[in-house]
């Protein structure tokens, strides 16, 4: 528990499946461009989500939120009617065919003296509540902060890869490789 | 395709988790995500414990929603298109709120849903009752100061589907949830109260506690009903953990 969160007092509403039939609801026109492409500096964020069996999931919906590029967060309104100037640090996007997701995006600074990183949530049909994890910019020779380092030997799956296009991010529900999610303090164990 | 296995093979394994959790003496508040009755999540679930993480940076802010994303119009379902749509016309309203009871204003509530029928306007929706051209099941609003949403709708139907011989869903309106932090956003589903198919339903039954499933059911509430137009539900939502404000971090610095 961290000194600036009070303690609970009421138990939180339990969370369900996003089921299979988002996609005519959640999606919305420019969810996945936080800028537009070809904006100076813009690059692709982008993987493939896969189950257990490493089949890809076709039926995910992956969000990120994420600080501007000098490290602040914003608090611009906007996300959902995107006017091609308001960073508002919000994206979504849907899990196509082969189970990739994409962002068009900056990249983030890091907030308050930390290592930058994309928050990401995570839904699926077949995933009973939503899963949180940390997309982070790679290190290039900064030091891991207190999260990585406590992850251990799974850090890398919290950490994102150099590519052509921008920056690869793969998200594993389970088995080899399982992405490692993230629980905070007044989330309840399951 | 293989053979479905049937109500009863699901029922056995519905009533065997609920058994060993009556014994366990745990009090558990969220879904598990590992629950074989929902054959989907069998492949989908982590097999890793969740890893404790103390929020920082943008994870102690949320993305901000205003009036230029919402038209408030998106906040009646029923007049979304040039007919009045087919079923029972009600209205769903309630607060959100945090943890320590405290309004979550001025955010965003989205919410899905099938239509009278139980069909959604979905293209890999194949249970053959009825589009209805009138309902496209889709409504936005942000809560008010007091973090109270408020939409008009149609009752949904309940709808098959293939997860067991003979599966059918209780009726359900899924709703989608930021709160003022990152760490509180969430996705759900709401439903009526009564609803025979809860007994039967993996999905509703992966709450193993049967206190914390009925947060997810609405209350019929009169007072809302209006007469000769539609019938009032109301359903309030917590979010997980409560937030700190600016100030209050400044005062603990």
């Amino acid at each position: 528990m961290t000194a600036t969160s009070p303690a609970p007092t009421l138990t939180a509403t339990p969370g369900q499946t996003i089921g299979p039939f988002f996609h005519f609801a959640l999606p919305f026109d420019g969810d996945r461009d936080l800028v537009a492409p070809g904006t100076p500096g813009a690059l692709l964020l982008h993987g493939t989500v896969r189950d257990g069996d490493g089949a890809p999931i076709q039926d995910a919906l992956v969000e990120i939120w994420q600080a501007d590029p000098s490290g602040a967060v914003p608090r611009r309104t906007g996300s959902m009617r995107r006017d091609g100037f308001t960073f508002t640090g919000f994206g979504r996007s849907t899990t196509d065919i082969s189970g990739r997701y994409t962002f068009t995006t900056l990249a983030p600074g890091g907030v308050d003296g930390g290592l930058p990183f994309f928050g990401v949530t995570v839904f699926a049909r077949g995933l009973l509540n939503r899963l949180f994890t940390r997309a982070y910019l790679p290190l290039d020779g900064a030091e891991p902060d207190a999260l990585l380092t406590s992850v251990g030997e799974r850090a890398g799956t919290l950490l994102t890869e150099r590519d052509e296009t921008g920056l690869r991010f793969d998200i594993r529900l389970q088995g080899e490789g399982e992405t490692v999610f993230l629980t905070y303090p007044g989330h309840s164990a399951s | 395709m293989p053979e479905l296995e049937t109500q009863r093979q699901i029922d056995a394994e519905i009533a065997a988790t609920a058994h060993d959790y009556e014994q366990s003496g745990a009090e558990e508040t969220q879904p598990r995500l590992d629950y074989a009755p929902y054959r989907s999540s069998i492949l989908r679930h982590p097999t890793k414990d969740p890893h404790h993480a103390d929020p920082e940076g943008i994870e102690l802010w949320a993305p901000c929603f205003g009036e230029r994303d919402i038209d408030p119009l998106e906040a009646d379902l029923t007049i979304q298109r040039r007919g009045e749509p087919q079923g029972e016309k009600i209205v769903v309203t309630g607060r959100v709120v945090d943890g320590q009871g405290r309004p979550v204003r001025r955010q965003l509530v989205e919410i899905w849903q099938a239509n009278a029928g139980g069909r959604y306007i979905h293209k890999r929706d194949q249970h053959p009752a009825p589009i209805d051209p009138n309902f496209t099941g889709l409504g936005r609003c942000l809560t008010d100061d007091d973090g109270t949403y408020r939409f008009t709708t149609i009752k949904p139907g309940p709808y098959p589907w293939r997860n067991h011989l003979n599966a059918w869903r209780p009726a359900h309106i899924h709703f989608s949830l930021f709160g003022t932090d990152f760490t509180q956003r969430m996705i759900t589903q709401m439903y009526f109260p009564g609803d025979p198919l809860f007994a039967l339903d993996p999905i509703y039954q992966s709450i193993v506690d049967p206190k914390a499933r009925e947060r997810l059911v609405s209350t019929y509430d009169h007072d809302l009903t209006q007469p000769e137009v539609l019938m009032g539900y109301r359903w309030d939502i917590v979010l997980t953990g409560a937030h700190a404000t600016p100030l209050e971090q400044e005062d603990h610095q």
